[in-house]
């Protein structure tokens, strides 16, 4: 070979080197730090609550040095992303669009309606999305059909199919309370849901299970779920006689529900699922009329794993408000953190790998997603021993106490009470 | 019964809430759509003095009413006055004010929802139907304040130039009688009349920042039924429109959430027949 062959062997050898050198480096700098986007209606006490969990959650985790990516740590950051989306689905998928490379992973979401449209968005862009907020089973449904396209999504709230199963399962100690304290033999329900599209599966399966479970439904009322007046509904519910008012309300008209119900005194449980009501100021937004109402979130002051009451307390203690439902964010975060440490990268093809083998105590419950195959891939696995939320029943200003789980499957967390009927209820219905 | 009693209270709020507009348009010429924005911030200036600065509701209350209905009277002043002459800008802009305000509340209070303090606590039973007694006390205000209104209207020197004004200005102005400060009093009244439904409302409803959306599409609803301008067609479209919501929720539960929409169709369905509303003219004539 002559020296000049040599020369461009060498010189080509050492481009290389240099590129693959520059590339690495490129690399190196390009994971200085793992950021977070937290996306969802920021303005609204959802909104707020999701930014608050995902915050404690970076800020323990920074405080312990960050996330573990081969020898170092690197710094988790959050980014985020406010989608008004209780407003516009529009204006949430361009919110989605203008951050979706500002952060490497996003969780929140609120309303389900655009939690879907957000997701076509995400998965486009490969990003993993953990839902902390829309509940609809269509969102895990489409990681069952469509595994490859969707793979990137879980969720780590239980889907609107197993929130309306422990409404049910609620429903039917409620039922046999008002059996047992007011010698009523075939209790009747009204539903009372706003009209969107999460609280649809529900309103369809009251209507088909109550009877099977010896309840009389009288009627489904769906007002908006702005609506600031439901004088007319309760009205309607208590000239239908309903004993129980199942309700499934993500909207303003909770807090106008709770409200007009203790009010007007309406001779019947109101219990089901109100997202405005697991929150410290449904009290003062109902003017305290709320009290005796009943709804399911994600967390309660309660042993459900040694993670939840530190959590509670310093999430109180911090934002002198209760964690709602969308606080699950805190565990969605630490998962992320965890699968991306365990991945050693923040590749998402990696990190879906080993996000689907998480099994995880976190503060709202233990964390484990079912599997590719099942029809709700990628959602929160259901039951005794995993994830199984709470009921909580408001009893004063700044207590609320878990009502459900008590004593089903032989889950009952420590710290849970009785369901306590509201007393006006008992005192209007034991007269006659 | 229960139809008939909710129907009744409804309507009566809605009525006098329409009217106040209706006296607006009639006397100044203006669809000031910002009109229940002034709603909105009596229930949150009526939270403002009594929840959080904890002044009583005797000085609070009146508070709110003044300070609410002098943002609105300025309003109009320093804003839609100059421009009332051209009405689809003074609609754009007063628009534009209502959003203004609530994105101000917003950017204050954010989306969180407030309740303040009843006049009265408790219901009562009429005939089996539960009504709040915040709901009579409105019902005897919107009464109080809609006789108020009709005798003012026919008896006072100024409520008769108001109702001169709303029949022909040209002439008002060839008769002495200033236009300008005839619609400033009818402004006044206007705005006084939604402020004051507002903290007697407020109670019974959630105050949140969008509270002015649903008023201001039943009072459009209302005023164009009635026939625009006409105060005795105001009253009865509002009736109609209560009506029809309470109607809905009870014998359409599943569509409760339509009910607006339903009372829209009712007034499409009214304007079909008869396009300049119930009690609309088309030719200038007496309007009360």
């Amino acid at each position: 070979m002559t020296t000049r062959g040599w020369i461009c062997r060498i010189g080509v050898c050492l481009l290389a080197v240099g590129l693959s050198w520059n590339m690495a480096e490129a690399k190196t700098q390009a994971v200085k730090s793992v950021r977070v986007g937290v996306i969802g209606p920021m303005k609204s006490t959802d909104g707020e609550n999701m930014w608050r969990g995902a915050l404690m959650a970076q800020e323990e985790i920074n405080k312990a040095g960050g996330v573990k990516q081969g020898t170092a740590k690197i710094k988790l950051e959050l980014v985020k992303v406010d989608t008004n989306e209780e407003v516009s689905v529009s204006d949430a998928v361009l919110a989605v669009e203008r951050n979706v490379n500002k952060a490497d992973f996003f969780v929140g979401s609120k309303r389900s309606e655009s939690a879907l449209a957000m997701q076509d968005v995400l998965m486009k862009n490969k990003k993993i999305f953990i839902s902390s907020g829309g509940v609809h089973p269509e969102l895990c449904a489409r990681v069952g059909k469509d595994y490859d396209r969707f793979k990137y999504f879980f969720r780590v709230i239980l889907n609107s199919a197993y929130m309306g199963k422990i409404m049910f399962l609620h429903l039917g100690d409620v039922a046999k309370i008002v059996k047992e304290e007011l010698g009523i033999e075939k209790p009747k329900v009204a539903i009372l849901a706003d009209k969107l599209q999460w609280a649809d599966p529900i309103v369809a399966a009251v209507e088909k299970n109550a009877p099977n479970m010896g309840l009389e439904v009288v009627g489904a009322w769906r007002p908006s779920a702005n609506a600031s007046d439901v004088t007319a509904e309760l009205a309607a519910i208590k000239e239908a006689g309903a004993h129980i008012i199942f309700q499934a309300v993500s909207g303003p008209v909770g807090i106008a529900l709770g409200k007009q119900w203790g009010q007007l005194e309406i001779p019947a449980a109101l219990i089901g699922g109100n997202s405005y009501g697991v929150v410290k100021t449904f009290y003062d937004a109902t003017g305290g009329y709320g009290t005796y109402m009943t709804t399911q979130t994600s967390v309660g002051p309660v042993k459900i794993t040694n993670k939840t009451i530190p959590f509670w307390d310093s999430f109180v203690k911090r934002f002198n408000d209760f964690p709602g439902y969308t606080s699950s964010s805190y565990d969605a975060v630490y998962i992320l953190k965890e699968a991306v440490e365990r991945a050693g990268t923040l590749d998402s093809d990696k990190v879906v790998e080993e996000m689907e083998k998480t099994d995880y105590a976190g503060a709202f419950g233990r964390i484990v997603f079912y599997p590719k195959g099942h029809e709700w891939a990628h959602d929160v696995k259901f039951g005794s021993g995993f994830n199984t939320w709470v009921i909580v029943q408001w009893k004063a200003k700044d207590k609320v106490s878990v009502v459900w789980p008590y004593g089903w499957e032989g889950v009952t967390y420590e710290g849970s009470e009785k369901y306590q009927l509201p007393p006006w209820m008992v005192k209007q219905l034991k007269k006659k | 019964m229960q139809v008939l009693i909710s129907g009744i209270v409804i309507g009566t709020v809605y009525a006098v809430l329409a009217l106040g507009f209706s006296l607006i348009w009639g006397a100044a010429r203006i669809i000031n759509l910002a009109y229940t924005s002034f709603y909105m911030l009596a229930a949150y200036f009526f939270y403002i003095f009594t929840s959080l600065l904890g002044i009583p509701m005797v000085v609070g209350v009146p508070l709110s009413v003044f300070v609410a209905a002098l943002l609105g009277v300025s309003t109009y002043k320093f804003c839609l006055e100059r421009i009332r002459a051209h009405d689809t800008v003074v609609m754009l802009i007063s628009v534009l004010i209502a959003f203004f305000f609530e994105e101000i509340v917003l950017a204050v209070f954010g989306q969180q929802l407030f309740s303040v303090p009843p006049f009265v606590e408790g219901y009562r039973e009429l005939f089996g139907v539960r009504v709040l007694k915040q709901y009579f006390l409105a019902f005897g205000f919107s009464v109080a304040l809609l006789v108020g209104l009709w005798i003012f209207l026919s008896r006072f020197r100024i409520g008769i130039a108001i109702r001169a004004t709303s029949q022909d200005k040209e002439v008002v102005n060839l008769m002495g009688i200033s236009e300008k400060k005839v619609s400033l009093i009818a402004i006044i009244l206007g705005i006084g009349f939604v402020t004051v439904s507002s903290v007697v409302v407020s109670p019974i409803y959630v105050v949140e920042p969008s509270m002015w959306m649903h008023p201001i599409i039943m009072i459009l609803a209302i005023v164009v039924l009635g026939g625009l301008g006409s105060l005795k067609g105001s009253v009865i479209a509002a009736y109609i429109l209560g009506f029809s919501e309470v109607i809905v929720v009870n014998w359409l539960p599943m569509g409760a959430f339509i009910k607006s929409a339903i009372a829209l169709l009712v007034m499409v369905i009214v304007l079909l027949v008869k396009p300049e509303g119930m009690f609309g003219v088309v030719f200038e004539e007496e309007r009360l």
